[in-house]
């Protein structure tokens, strides 16, 4: 039988991911059907109720994908309880009457590539180690460069002369990215779209509206998941700061935030997840005099909900507008539109009166 | 000609109107019921609302959750979200008002203020608790019109315990006592301090009340509701005569501070207004389009979450 590998879909990795397994995996990718109002309802109906989002919208692009002739599936693990939600997800597919292979590539939220090696080349006995590390380290290239250019643009995203310049010129380099040959032209286009980013005409005031944005990973990262948060806030002119992104989690998150638990005196431990990480934004964002924050996190997201109260003290403390948002697998977005529109009102009206 | 100015202000469940002059003083005002048709709603309301002689209408404001519906239908200059109306709405008779405690038929809300400026607001989110749409419905389960239901609670002198936390466990608390045989003014009592309890909690989290506190939407309009406001809180709530129509002045007020005067026709009889949905069907998100005809002319479209579903024919 015909190998076919399916994954779950974020923001814009998938094109990463695919290129990895099709150069090393030697079996068909299935690209995973973008995330619609249909995946959430196959989702949420084969989920129990007071999971949270990822699980759902995982699930239901697990079921697409296998409906669509997927039989291996892959999982990135997270460090909450996201880290054990492989299992269960097995164990519903199974019961739901299908047949494939599961691997979490991901454990613990570790990135481990001796066992990433090993479940690959279960996949692809065949595979060979400096082939697969080559392609690893193109792949790890490919997402840094992917996250650099997105955070310029969230920068400056809010200030192109003309619309959608950016994104343009973002998918054009994406498109030539999934086909590259070997690191070197990898690295030439990233330079030369890089510089045609920088190229872009900016109408950027001097004393514009920063926001950062901070919050559970998924969330943060699914467009679909926080009701294309980024562009609603593109649209006021905002100057956006976001620090969660695949680069960070996979490969630095292990140095950097020892670094940034020894540099906050309010906190002890970990907490799981991103919710210690997430306290060190907010200390970052406010040193650095943001005028706001947005925290968005999945409904049930314990780290997230653990650290909440401790950035809404600190908020409190230095004056910083807050604001928490709550998702869940409701589609509505008047009401998610209107408690943005009034926050940046909010700030408009405060930076005014300063 | 003096200029005066129009905001709308259109809930779940009640649709508001006032005319404002210049100096923001009320020249007309209404309030009737939404009964879930906005546009009807809205030309009823226009239509019953007089601009005196010698007024010419130069700024039209909407707001609510119909806000971008109504402001299409009426060409509105300011299409604005309820936090920043009930702010101005607020300041305009309470400029150094604290904090703002709104409770509506669907949502609630609290607005911190210093200065005259907003410095932290917070909303309910994903429930309905400790609303007016709560009341509204356990009022109609006891049986007492909702008109009576706050002069009513203030005769209890022992009002029930019941859950604040959420709707679902209130509505059970509230059944099993009323079969215990609870006297009706004490079970109308306890619903009143339950919301509060439930507002203060879920939306006042973490929020400091400073005085002075101005209480308004449609249930400070509930005595009951405001005694044990005052009860909790151990202080004096604001509730102005026109608690029910800030949102509406402000979104007035904004439509003249917006600076892009013209002059508004607000004959709306003779002009169909229709929405119709449909279902794009360019992928499986099956997005619902909302199109807004006037007088079978397409006048705007919404709901598209992709270029798919922007073409308007």
């Amino acid at each position: 039988m015909e190998k076919v590998i399916a994954f779950p879909l974020m923001g814009n990795y998938y094109i990463p991911s695919s290129y990895l397994f099709s150069k090393i995996c030697n079996c068909k990718i299935l690209k995973p059907p973008p995330i619609t109002s249909k995946t959430i309802e196959l989702g949420s109906k084969n989920s129990p109720d007071f999971l949270c989002t990822p699980f759902k919208y995982t699930l239901g692009t697990y079921i697409e994908c296998l409906d669509m002739g997927a039989n291996i599936l892959i999982q990135m693990g997270g460090g909450c309880r996201y880290g054990y939600y492989f299992e269960l997800q097995q164990k519903i597919l199974n019961d739901l009457g299908y047949n494939f292979k599961y691997y979490n590539l991901v454990s613990k939220g570790h990135t481990d590539i001796k066992k990433i090696y090993k479940i690959l080349k279960e996949i692809n006995p065949k595979l060979k180690i400096f082939k697969s590390l080559y392609y690893f380290y193109i792949t790890k290239k490919m997402i840094e460069y992917m996250d650099d250019i997105e955070d310029y643009i969230r920068l400056n995203g809010g200030y192109e002369v003309i619309d959608g310049e950016f994104k343009r010129i973002f998918n054009e380099m994406l498109n030539k990215f999934s086909n590259v040959k070997n690191y070197r032209t990898l690295k030439k286009i990233y330079k030369n779209y890089k510089n045609k980013i920088l190229e872009v005409k900016l109408n950027k005031p001097n004393n514009n509206i920063k926001i950062g944005i901070i919050g559970e990973l998924y969330t943060l990262m699914e467009p679909y998941a926080n009701n294309n948060l980024e562009d609603i806030l593109k649209k006021y002119k905002v100057q956006i700061k976001r620090f969660t992104n695949v680069t960070y989690l996979l490969f630095e998150k292990g140095k950097k935030s020892k670094r940034y638990l020894k540099r906050l005196k309010n906190v002890k431990y970990k907490m799981g997840a991103d919710a210690m990480d997430n306290i060190y934004y907010t200390k970052y964002l406010i040193d650095n005099n943001y005028d706001g924050i947005i925290h968005i996190k999945s409904s049930f997201c314990t780290p997230e909900i653990g650290n909440m109260g401790i950035i809404s003290k600190m908020c409190e403390e230095s004056n910083m507008p807050v604001l928490f948002i709550s998702t869940d697998t409701n589609t509505s977005k008047v009401g998610f539109e209107t408690r943005i529109e009034a926050f940046y009102d909010m700030i408009e009206m405060r930076k005014k009166n300063e | 000609m003096n200029k005066c100015y129009l905001g709308v202000d259109i809930g779940s469940i009640s649709t508001k109107g006032v005319i404002i002059d210049e100096n923001f003083n009320i020249i007309s005002s209404n309030y009737i019921w939404t009964e879930a048709n906005p546009i009807d709603a809205a030309k009823k309301l226009v239509n019953s609302l007089n601009i005196p002689k010698g007024y010419k209408l130069s700024g039209i404001g909407t707001t609510g959750s119909a806000r971008k519906l109504i402001g299409l239908m009426l060409g509105a200059n300011v299409i604005k979200n309820e936090i920043m109306c009930h702010a101005y709405g607020t300041l305009n008779f309470y400029p150094d008002c604290k904090t703002i405690l709104e409770i509506g038929g669907q949502d609630s809300k609290i607005i911190i203020l210093n200065n005259g400026v907003i410095t932290d607001y917070s909303m309910n989110t994903l429930c309905a608790a400790g609303t007016g749409a709560f009341l509204s419905s356990q009022s109609k389960r006891i049986g007492v019109d909702i008109d009576e239901f706050g002069s009513l609670a203030l005769k209890s002198k022992n009002p029930v315990k019941i859950a604040a936390r959420c709707t679902v466990f209130a509505e059970s608390d509230l059944i099993h006592k009323a079969q215990l045989g609870y006297k009706k003014e004490d079970i109308v009592a306890g619903l009143c301090k339950s919301v509060v309890l439930n507002y203060l909690n879920n939306v006042g989290k973490g929020k400091k009340i400073k005085e002075p506190i101005v209480f308004q939407g449609g249930v400070s309009k509930n005595v009951g509701v405001v005694k044990y406001f005052n009860d909790i809180l151990n202080t004096k709530i604001i509730v102005d005569k026109n608690s029910h129509l800030m949102g509406a002045i402000g979104a007035a007020i904004l439509s003249s501070k917006e600076g892009t005067d013209r002059e508004f026709n607000l004959n709306m009889n003779d002009i169909k207004f229709e929405t119709i949905g449909y279902e794009c069907k360019g992928c499986s998100n099956n997005c619902e389009i909302v199109r807004i005809l006037k007088d079978d002319k397409l006048i705007d479209s919404f709901g598209n979450r992709c270029e798919k579903g922007m073409q308007i024919k």
